[in-house]
């Protein structure tokens, strides 16, 4: 740009320049490298259970999807924890955010830190007290799907708060003062102005708290007992071979997250250009 | 608003009040299955070490449960502490790069590489993982070409060593260095590098004199969003380590489960928690982002 540059120094900038790029650009593929094998192994035709490598192509892992029985079961147990928990932590994360973003009261700076420990602990010190409090409870013979549950909705809560809090703290306070103005009543405001200008950020907290809960080994594993999830599913077939089925639901998980991503940026685009117009 | 301006204190009232009522349930919930718990497990860290599950257990306050734990554990504690770290730093490396390249770099992609980033978290951390075993395989493409390069011998191996199990956690756990490091750098105005571009003569020293301080607030919740979930991982251990990588993680855990030892387990569960939060403190307060909490 500056005129005064010598040539060796401006080739100098230009790879400077490009450099960065192409750096950022291999970490990224290093992100996915994962996932293509992933994508891969779901169409893998495996010669032996033990040997996890890519012997030839089938489409076998995807017509019979539940060959494992057990596969299918966990999966759908953790989809149905995961919606639940999901419901729950958003809803209560929601009137979270509304409150600490909207209202001032005594008490605000403990309940901004009680949210900002669980994020800040590992994950088996969570698991574990948590069980700690299940066995001194006496509930130590009643793990299962509600101690899963309630653990879930735990770690997704903080999660679901912060996401909807940046979203309202972003939000521009003159909507809603002009609704008032047009003599929309509080219930209304909220209704029509707050909510749909909030709702993009419900909706990605929810599906981060989703994943989040879909994914979760660790806190799971402690608090499970004789229950198995699919990640707990897939911690016990990696000691004793795999069956590619999981790679088919590892892909499907993909394409879903990532359709549900694409499909609110396009809409967030369409409603910018019908604002714009 | 009628009712604010015709009887504002009353109306406040109201607001603060309904603020309360929308903080309640999930305040309950954090209370309850956060706040309660860590009780339950520092009352279980003091139980007498004798104790299980059949016979129940007693609260002795016995502390030695802490020295045991420490001299029986300390391998896989500092292991877990040591390998934390080195993805850490490995993650700020490869985050850097990429949050700088997203944040200046990419123009009118950014949108599209930021989703890229989040993308591969939404697929199962397992699944994704075992692709690594698979990527690290003795016969695997990585081995081969580094054999070929007599990088690594011909019985050299990457899976079932430290380095696979570093590798795995720089993988799993570069998107959350990637995003507060993004947040920070994307705030910086464009003006104040062009300036340093004036001042002084390289890039590379305007690099450190500007960009690097400004970004420091992403840099410090990026590490720590990535050493605390690192430390605590076995997955990455287990499933592409040995015997030898064994870390804290899987140590509380079979513990808990399998030994039933519930007094030695909550003490170590005790001793990871209160290290990370000294080094998290100090941390914190080496680096002056003490409004980051």
């Amino acid at each position: 740009m500056s005129p005064g540059m010598s040539p060796l120094q401006r080739m100098g900038r230009w790879i400077g320049q490009h450099l960065v790029l192409a750096g950022g650009i291999l970490v990224l593929i290093y992100m996915f490298v994962p996932i293509f094998v992933v994508v891969l192994m779901s169409f893998n035709d495996p010669k032996s259970r033990l040997v996890y490598r890519f012997d030839g192509f089938t489409l076998q892992n995807w017509l019979n999807p539940c060959a494992d029985a057990a596969m299918c079961s966990a999966v759908s147990r953790s989809i149905q924890i995961g919606l639940l928990a999901t419901l729950i932590a958003t809803v209560l994360g929601t009137m979270m955010a509304f409150a600490l973003v909207r209202h001032r009261f005594h008490g605000r700076s403990v309940a901004n830190l009680a949210i900002f420990l669980p994020m800040a602990s590992p994950e088996i010190v969570l698991g574990s007290s948590l069980l700690a409090l299940f066995v001194a409870a006496g509930f130590a013979g009643q793990l299962g799907f509600w101690t899963i549950l309630i653990a879930h909705i735990m770690f997704c809560l903080s999660f679901v708060v912060i996401t909807v809090r940046a979203r309202l703290a972003g939000l521009d306070n003159n909507l809603e003062q002009a609704a008032m103005d047009l003599y929309a009543n509080e219930r209304q405001t909220f209704l029509r102005v707050t909510f749909p200008l909030v709702f993009p950020g419900i909706l990605g907290a929810a599906l981060l708290a989703f994943s989040l809960s879909f994914d979760d080994f660790i806190i799971t594993n402690l608090n499970a007992g004789n229950t198995t999830t699919f990640p707990m599913y897939v911690w016990g077939v990696a000691q004793r071979g795999v069956p590619m089925q999981v790679n088919v639901v590892g892909t499907v998980m993909f394409v879903i997250s990532v359709a549900i991503v694409v499909g609110v940026e396009l809409n967030r685009r369409r409603q910018e250009k019908a604002l714009a117009r | 608003m009628t009712e604010v301006a015709t009887q504002p204190p009353e109306a406040r009232e109201r607001r603060k009040l309904t603020g309360y009522w929308l903080l309640l349930p999930g305040a309950l919930w954090l209370l309850l299955f956060f706040l309660v718990p860590f009780y339950s497990l520092i009352a279980t860290s003091l139980y007498d070490p004798e104790g299980s599950i059949l016979t129940g257990y007693d609260m002795t306050w016995a502390f030695g449960n802490y020295v045991t734990a420490l001299q029986d554990y300390w391998p896989p504690l500092f292991r877990a502490l040591w390998y934390g770290a080195v993805a850490t730093l490995l993650c700020l490396v490869l985050g850097y790069v990429l949050a700088y390249a997203i944040a200046f770099k990419a123009g009118r992609w950014k949108n599209l590489m930021l989703v890229l980033v989040i993308a591969p978290f939404f697929t199962s951390f397992l699944v994704r993982t075992l692709s690594w075993k698979l990527l690290l395989g003795d016969e695997g493409l990585i081995v081969d070409t580094l054999q070929f390069l007599n990088i690594l011998g011909d019985d050299g191996r990457l899976l079932a060593t430290p380095f696979a199990v570093i590798a795995g956690l720089t993988y799993n756990f570069l998107p959350f260095m990637v995003l507060p490091l993004f947040a920070s750098l994307d705030k910086i105005d464009p003006r104040l590098v062009e300036a340093s571009r004036d001042l002084y003569a390289r890039p590379i020293v305007g690099f450190f004199k500007v960009t690097w301080p400004l970004s420091l607030p992403g840099v410090v919740s990026g590490t720590l969003l990535c050493f605390i979930p690192a430390v605590g991982d076995y997955i990455n251990a287990q499933l592409l380590g040995n015997t030898q990588t064994r870390v804290i993680g899987a140590v509380i855990q079979s513990l808990f489960t399998d030994a039933n030892d519930f007094a030695i387990a909550g003490a170590l569960s005790m001793i990871l928690m209160i290290m990370i939060l000294a080094m998290v403190l100090l941390y914190v307060r080496r680096a002056g982002t003490e409004d980051l909490l």
